[in-house]
C-alpha cells in the first residue's frame, strides 16, 4: 500500500524542499518507487533543487485540471530509475489546488508508487493544509530556534485536528521530527537549543538530526539531492533518517562537536 | 572557583532562556487551542458577577478546562486577596443575605 508522506514545518526557510529532495532520493536509493510532489504553487523550487528545471513541460495543476495526464507531467530522475519529480505550476495561485482534484491525482499516483513525498509550502494557508490533508505520515522539519519550534508545534496541532485522518477519526498521521541546520559546536557553547530540548518541547519521535553543512548549499547549487552525496555529513544524516523511517535502528550521528583533524583544518574540508 | 561563581554568578545560556520561553508560550497556546469557545464568555460573565461584590480586574479570574483521570474538570480560579470589598451591595440585591 502506497504511503503519502508530507514534509512540513509551518515556518519558511527551514529546509523543507532540501529535505523533500533528499528524503525522496534516499527512499529511491533503497529501491522504493518514489515520487516527490511540489505543493508550493506559484513558488516552484523543487525542480531546481532536483536539477530538472529545464525538463518541466506539464505540471500538477495541468493534471488536476485535466489538461495533461499524469505520465506527461512526471519527470523521471536521470540518476535513479525509482525516482520521479512532479513539478507544480509557477504561474497559477494556490487556489488552483482543489482538494478533490488533488485527491484524484494522489489516488492515481498510489497505483504506481510506493512512496508519495509531498513538499509543503510554508505557512498554514490553503496550500500547506492541502499538502498535509491526505498524509499518512508527516516529517516536521524544525530548526533549533524559537520561531521554528513554535511553528512546528502549531503544525503538529493542525495535523492532529485538520488532516483527513483526523476528520475521519482514523489512526492519526504518524509524526516524525527532523531537526535541521544543527550546529553541535554552538549547542556545546549553550548558544543553540539541544536535540533533547526540542524533543522535550515538541514531544514527537525524532527521525534524525541534519547538521549544518556546506554540502547542502553545494547540492542545491548543482541540482543534486544532498543524500546522493554520501561523502557529506548532511547526506549521510539524511540516509540515516530514511533508514530509521523504514524501521531500522541507527545511532544518531553528527550531534556532538567533531574534533577537526589537522588535515581537515589544513585543507578546509567540511 | 566557587568564590568566583558567588561573586560573578554565571548567566544562564541563551539556549536555556529560549527553552524556558518556548515552554511557557507553548503551554498557553496549546491550552487555548483545545479550549471550547464558551470559555471567554463564561470568564466575562463571572467577572461581571463577582465584580458586583468585590473590586476585581479581568486578569484576576482564570477559567480552565482540565482533566483529572477520566473526568473533565472546569477549574475557576478567582484571586481576591487584597481585593477591596464594594462598600454597598448593588441596588436590588440589598438585604438578600
Amino acid at each position: 500500500m502506497a504511503k503519502v508522506v508530507v514534509i512540513t514545518s509551518g515556518k519558511g526557510g527551514v529546509g523543507k524542499t532540501t529535505t523533500s529532495a533528499a528524503f525522496a532520493a534516499g527512499l529511491a536509493l533503497r529501491g522504493h518507487k518514489t515520487v516527490v510532489i511540489d505543493f508550493d504553487v506559484g513558488l516552484r523550487n523543487l525542480d531546481l533543487v532536483m536539477g530538472c528545471e529545464r525538463r518541466v513541460v506539464f505540471d500538477f495543476i495541468n493534471v488536476i485540471n485535466g489538461d495533461a495526464n499524469l505520465n506527461q507531467a512526471l519527470i523521471k530522475d536521470k540518476r535513479n530509475d525509482n525516482l520521479f519529480i512532479f513539478p507544480t505550476s509557477q504561474t497559477r495561485d494556490k487556489d488552483a489546488l482543489k482538494r478533490d482534484g488533488v485527491e484524484r491525482v494522489l489516488e492515481e499516483l498510489k497505483q504506481q508508487f510506493d512512496y508519495i513525498v509531498c513538499d509543503s509550502p510554508a505557512g498554514i494557508e490553503h496550500g500547506a493544509i492541502t499538502a498535509l490533508y491526505f498524509a499518512d505520515s508527516a516529517i516536521i522539519v524544525t530548526n533549533p530556534e524559537v520561531s521554528s519550534v513554535r511553528d512546528s508545534d502549531r503544525i503538529i496541532g493542525i495535523l492532529a485536528s485538520r488532516s483527513r485522518r483526523a476528520e475521519r477519526s482514523e489512526p492519526p498521521v504518524e509524526l516524525n521530527l527532523l531537526l535541521t541546520r544543527y550546529d553541535p559546536m554552538r549547542v556545546a557553547k549553550g548558544e543553540m537549543l539541544t536535540v533533547e530540548d526540542v524533543m522535550e518541547i515538541l514531544s514527537i519521535p525524532l527521525l534524525g538530526v541534519i547538521p549544518e553543512s556546506e554540502s547542502v548549499l553545494r547540492a542545491s547549487n548543482t541540482g543534486t539531492p544532498v543524500s546522493f552525496d554520501e561523502d557529506s555529513p548532511a547526506g549521510r544524516a539524511y540516509l540515516d533518517a530514511v533508514a530509521r523511517f523504514m524501521g531500522e535502528q541507527r545511532e544518531m550521528r553528527f550531534v556532538k562537536p567533531e574534533r577537526r583533524s589537522f588535515f581537515r583544518v589544513l585543507f578546509g574540508k567540511a | 572557583m566557587r568564590l568566583f561563581n558567588i561573586l560573578f554568578p554565571p548567566r544562564p545560556s541563551s539556549a536555556a532562556i529560549a527553552k524556558e520561553r518556548l515552554k511557557i508560550v507553548l503551554s498557553h497556546e496549546r491550552a487555548s487551542r483545545t479550549a471550547p469557545d464558551f470559555l471567554p464568555r463564561l470568564q466575562k460573565e463571572l467577572i461581571d458577577v463577582v465584580g458586583r461584590y468585590v473590586e476585581i480586574r479581568d486578569d484576576m479570574i482564570r477559567v480552565n478546562l482540565g482533566k483529572s483521570g477520566d473526568t473533565s474538570l472546569l477549574e475557576i480560579n478567582i484571586e481576591i486577596e487584597g481585593a477591596k470589598p464594594k462598600l454597598s451591595p448593588p441596588r436590588g440585591l440589598a438585604g438578600a443575605t
